[in-house]
């Protein structure tokens, strides 16, 4: 059974989308690393990241925003719908060998056209106190 | 190390077709966590509209960086890859990558421009079709750290 799409009477400026809680371990970035082929070694070796200035292995910047992006495609029910993603790469997520990193993700309904359909979305998402993505936006095509 | 200024608007030939398969959909949907089942139910898929498994929102970007390749691996454009980070990604869907889909890329290098001692260029990859049906417009600024 295919899940109903998100209608656009249904949706207004200002709405919450229910949040999304990522864990990111180091398992994640060499799976990443492979499925993208980015294979830059800052992304899976700690001796590699630490001898060029980073305080340790750092997520793909496309990791996060390939991460992130689901908190949309899981509310609209079909993630065809979304037709522009954009974001700016603030902060690195560090990602340690023991800990590994949590990224969580909110997101607010910013604008709604009836006309087209069509609905802006901002996300938010945070690791510790890091606002790890800026403007980041997407658009979606509602039913 | 100064990244060459003259290549502002210059325009790559197409690169060979990209062959979107069905697998490495499925590989980069779960990557990130993608559990939509458009991605990896062909059924699921075909009942939503879709001809086949539809890819990711960001998975154009496997695409989008082998177009990129032209530029940062030319010699002549003067970018040291140890020093870059990226800075933007933004990508237009003109309709959902789609199984089946052989893919070319027109990489168009839109600005070069300094700022605090950092390079930053801003790449564009047009993704169509080899029938020339326009897919997906892929933009990113890489930031190229100045020497300390």
């Amino acid at each position: 059974m295919n899940r109903a799409v998100l209608a656009v009477s249904d949706v207004e400026v200002g709405q919450a989308l229910p949040p999304l809680a990522i864990h990111i371990s180091r398992e994640n970035l060499v799976q990443y690393t492979g499925a993208s082929l980015d294979r830059n070694r800052i992304h899976w070796d700690e001796r590699f990241a630490t001898s060029v200035g980073l305080p340790n292995v750092i997520a793909h910047g496309m990791f996060t925003m390939g991460s992130v992006i689901n908190i949309v495609s899981d509310w609209v029910g079909d993630a065809g719908r979304i037709v522009e993603y954009g974001t700016r790469f603030t902060k690195p997520v560090v990602v340690p060998y023991d800990s590994g990193a949590d990224v969580v993700v909110t997101a607010v309904v910013a604008a709604v056209d009836d006309q087209t359909k069509r609905a802006t979305v901002e996300l938010t998402a945070m690791c510790g106190s890091d606002k790890v993505l800026g403007r980041a936006t997407a658009v979606v095509v509602l039913d | 190390m100064a990244v060459n200024a003259s290549f502002t608007g210059h325009t790559y030939p197409a690169t060979p077709p990209y062959a979107v398969g069905r697998e490495k959909i499925r590989e980069f949907a779960e990557a990130v966590g993608a559990h939509d089942p458009v991605h990896t139910d062909r059924a699921y898929a075909r009942a939503r509209g879709y001809r086949d498994v539809i890819a990711p929102p960001t998975f154009a970007v496997v695409i989008a960086q082998q177009c990129d390749r032209q530029f940062i691996a030319d010699p002549e454009a003067g970018i040291d890859f140890s020093r870059v980070v990226h800075g933007e990604q933004r990508f237009v869907h003109h309709r959902p990558l789609t199984a089946g889909d052989e893919i070319v890329g027109v990489l168009t290098v839109d600005s070069v421009r300094e700022a605090g001692g950092h390079a930053m260029v801003t790449t564009r990859s047009e993704l169509s079709t080899i029938e020339g049906e326009p897919v997906c417009t892929a933009t990113s600024t890489i930031v190229i750290r100045g020497g300390e």
